[in-house]
């Protein structure tokens, strides 16, 4: 019913499996997928484990909606401390994966220990298994799905794997699932690798239900004609993706460029949604093959891409010749205007390899940028880079490091470390654009306010999707905030990242959020799951989770130091467009933020915000 | 009006939503593995395409059964199977040139598409219009607009 109400154990040093009835008393206070999982984590992980000891579990789990009709319900995600923050790490991912698991009859596979030799886990229904996965070893995420599939006879399962970089330790390697969905961020991935787990296959065909099939069905489709009508979810995202966002936030003054030295980028139109649309010289052919969805998404922002034949990086290598996932916003901005490298096939290169690897593009071309800054002030030179000429915007350092990243070889392995471990290596941890480890995504502090202390207070290091403040202050979603002020935002952060832990764990894509508030999400969620489920017990949920995992950050050694971005956005302030003269307001906002939590000055959660949250 | 499904794989983006309505219909529990309708993705190629069952007149599997367990609706022209004459003998399977009707080792009976009494859930629940439920004469009308359309920019720019 919604909930498979089961979990599959797998103890990877012991190589046992064991299935548990799912804590349907969590499950209400949690809901399900990062909520519900971290609880799981907090309560058998200690805090202070390192993230590559066989002493930290990864957890994938589904939400209650997962593998149901409402749209978008194909989510899962994977919980973990993370590798390269050493904070909790919980990364959603879409694709068809998350919906197999649900079929399979699990709403989540808790990993624990370490296996001696690379295994995947083989999952068909109530059949599961630890296999030998020796000879994937040292081969791609591509290679390893068409492996498993054709081991098994069996083009239906799904998997989700890591690449070579994920088995090497580059810090930031991901999950990836169905070729190029990724639960991309924090270094997911690289605990996957440490455990010697290759991959999770999965085939299954049970079937999942909802408690009351016509309320929910009407909910559903109430919740579809939302989107559909919707602008941004209607139009916006089907034609152009997320990457409809490459021009407005360079007009808005908060695209980072050249590692956060400048707010807008020249080449911004360049490696933008309207420049992958427009055809090239060479077959007349646009970037852009058409747009995809993942499970049960009637928005369908996916881009599917090809790369100029004729382009250096695949002119021999009839292999990259195919279509396969586009850049995605924030992959372009971290590629390209991180590192000033306005070449669309360049990107949509490196692209491909991060997805082939299994690697976080925002992570690895935001560090390429800081490395580039490391060049051009002789920090490092040559020798360090092995010869590669690394200076801003040019495409064939970075294509050339996104491949040797992908096999952590040469100076890939350095870039592999992420910014901050970089710069700190070369003397220069100021250049690190990073909270708690994390790189940011593609939007400055400076232009949009309220991302500045998005970023700071995010639990999983810098990051967009714990509350997407960009909605109001640039779109007007659910109504317009000035970018350039700091009043206000702290109220507005906490309503969105409440918010949004509601939607990562049930099931659903935040991007729904444009259109739906929980006044959408409410009725599906209370029609498919057993309890009562309005939008103040939702909310109630949302705040109770983010404590729930500030409090395990606080216990893993973090503190209200750790809240703050670099000295670059506090000092230096935006050299040109609307935000010209303006540095982030972080300090002003960070108190009233703290108070509105009910946390201490000090960043810990009173008594009473606990006891009110029953935590 | 007989009417058929029609599919423009050009419309189609994969989500599956068609799969999930016409296991729900069929099978009440959302179960894409259970569909009688099926999305194929062609990675390489960035192609989405719907395929089921497009109801032959002369329907191979009809006259492949030995045991008369498929038979004509003739309202909707849908070849529909009765579970309880079905014994599993999967020759229809074999017959069909399209692979449009599959065993289910479940029931042990075939399943394949049957137009749900006439108001076929997959075409309901589609989101892009990819699959529409249209006059059966005249499945090809909007191709057809489409290129006379093209025909008559032509004509307008001569």
């Amino acid at each position: 019913m919604a909930w498979a109400k089961k979990l599959l154990r797998v103890n990877l040093t012991a190589g046992t499996i064991s299935e548990e009835a799912l804590n349907m008393d969590w499950a209400n206070k949690y809901l399900g997928q990062r909520g519900l999982a971290t609880k799981y984590f907090v309560e058998e992980v200690d805090p202070k484990v390192d993230p590559l000891s066989p002493d930290n579990k990864m957890i994938m789990a589904t939400g209650p909606l997962t593998g149901t009709c409402a749209s978008t319900a194909g989510r899962y995600s994977v919980i973990t401390k993370g590798a390269l923050t050493g904070a909790i790490a919980c990364s959603n991912s879409g694709g068809f994966f998350g919906n197999e698991m649900k079929n399979a009859g699990y709403d989540m596979v808790i990993f624990e220990g370490a296996s001696k030799t690379p295994v995947y886990l083989f999952i068909d229904n109530d059949n599961a298994q630890l296999i030998d996965a020796s000879d994937m070893w040292g081969t791609s995420v591509w290679d390893t799905e068409d492996k498993i599939k054709s081991d098994h006879q069996d083009p239906m399962i799904r998997v989700a794997s890591i690449g070579i970089s994920g088995e090497k330790g580059v810090k930031y390697a991901c999950v990836v699932n169905d070729y190029h969905r990724a639960a991309g961020r924090s270094g997911v991935g690289t605990v996957m690798g440490s455990k010697n787990l290759k991959a999770v296959a999965i085939r299954g065909t049970k079937g999942v239900t909802v408690k009351d099939p016509v309320r929910f069905f009407e909910a559903a489709n109430a919740g579809k004609a939302v989107l559909a009508g919707n602008p941004v979810t209607g139009e916006g995202l089907p034609a152009f993706g997320t990457q409809v966002l490459m021009n407005v936030i360079n007009e808005t003054g908060a695209l980072p460029s050249q590692n956060h030295r400048d707010v807008q980028f020249d080449g911004a139109h360049a490696i933008s949604a309207e420049a992958m649309a427009e055809p090239r010289e060479s077959d007349g052919k646009p970037n852009l093959v058409r747009n995809a969805a993942c499970f049960g998404c009637t928005i369908a922002c996916g881009r599917i891409s090809t790369i100029d034949r004729t382009h250096y990086t695949v002119a021999e290598r009839p292999e990259y010749q195919v279509a396969s996932g586009g850049l995605e916003y924030e992959a372009a901005w971290a590629l390209g205007a991180a590192t000033g490298v306005d070449d669309l096939d360049a990107l949509t290169f490196a692209n491909f390899i991060c997805n082939e690897q299994g690697y976080d593009p925002i992570s690895f071309g935001a560090t390429v940028g800081a490395a580039m800054e490391l060049y051009e002030i002789g920090a490092i030179t040559d020798k360090e880079t092995g010869g590669i000429e690394l200076k801003f915007g040019s495409a064939k350092a970075l294509t050339d490091l996104a491949e040797l990243t992908g096999k952590s070889e040469g100076f890939g392995a350095e870039i592999g470390l992420g910014s901050k471990l970089l710069c700190e290596k070369y003397g220069h941890g100021e250049l690190s654009m990073s909270v708690k480890g994390q790189e940011f995504p593609a939007y400055d502090s400076r232009g949009i306010q309220g991302m500045g202390l998005t970023y700071a207070t995010s639990n999983r290091g810098a990051c967009h999707l714990r509350s997407y403040t960009v909605a109001s202050e640039v779109l007007g979603i659910p109504e317009k905030t000035d970018p350039l002020v700091h009043e206000g935002k702290a109220g507005l952060v906490k309503a969105f990242q409440d918010a949004t832990a509601v939607f990562d764990s049930a099931g659903i894509c935040v991007f729904t959020s444009f259109a739906w508030s929980l006044e959408d999400v409410a009725p599906q969620i209370d029609a498919a799951c057993e309890g009562d489920w309005s939008v103040e017990t939702l909310l109630e949920v949302g705040e109770r989770i983010w404590n729930l995992e500030r409090n395990f950050n606080n216990a893993a050694g973090f503190t209200a130091a750790d809240d703050k971005l670099p000295e670059r956005l506090m000092k230096d302030a935006a050299k040109t467009g609307p935000a010209k003269g303006l540095t982030s307001q972080l300090d002003k906002m960070l108190p009233e933020y703290y108070q509105l939590r009910g946390w201490t000055a000090d960043g810990v959660p009173t008594n009473e915000t606990l006891g009110r949250l029953g935590l | 009006m007989q009417k058929s499904l029609s599919i423009d794989p050009d419309k189609c983006t994969g989500c599956l939503q068609c799969e999930l309505a016409c296991s729900y219909d069929n099978e009440n529990a959302f179960n894409p593995a259970k569909s009688r309708i099926k999305i194929f993705t062609f990675h390489d190629k960035g192609r989405f395409v719907p395929y089921t069952c497009t109801q032959c007149y002369e329907a191979w599997c009809m006259h492949a059964c030995p045991v008369d367990a498929i038979t004509l609706d003739k309202g909707t022209g849908a070849k529909i199977v009765h579970d309880n004459l079905c014994v599993g003998c999967k020759v229809c399977t074999i017959a069909c040139p399209f692979g449009t009707i599959n065993y289910n080792a479940d029931t042990g009976k075939v399943i394949k598409c049957d137009l749900c009494e006439g108001e076929p859930e997959c075409a309901k629940a589609c989101p892009t219009d990819a699959i529409t439920y249209v006059d059966a004469n005249w499945t090809g009308l909007e191709k057809m607009r489409a290129w006379a359309e093209k025909t008559d920019a032509g004509q307008a720019s001569a």
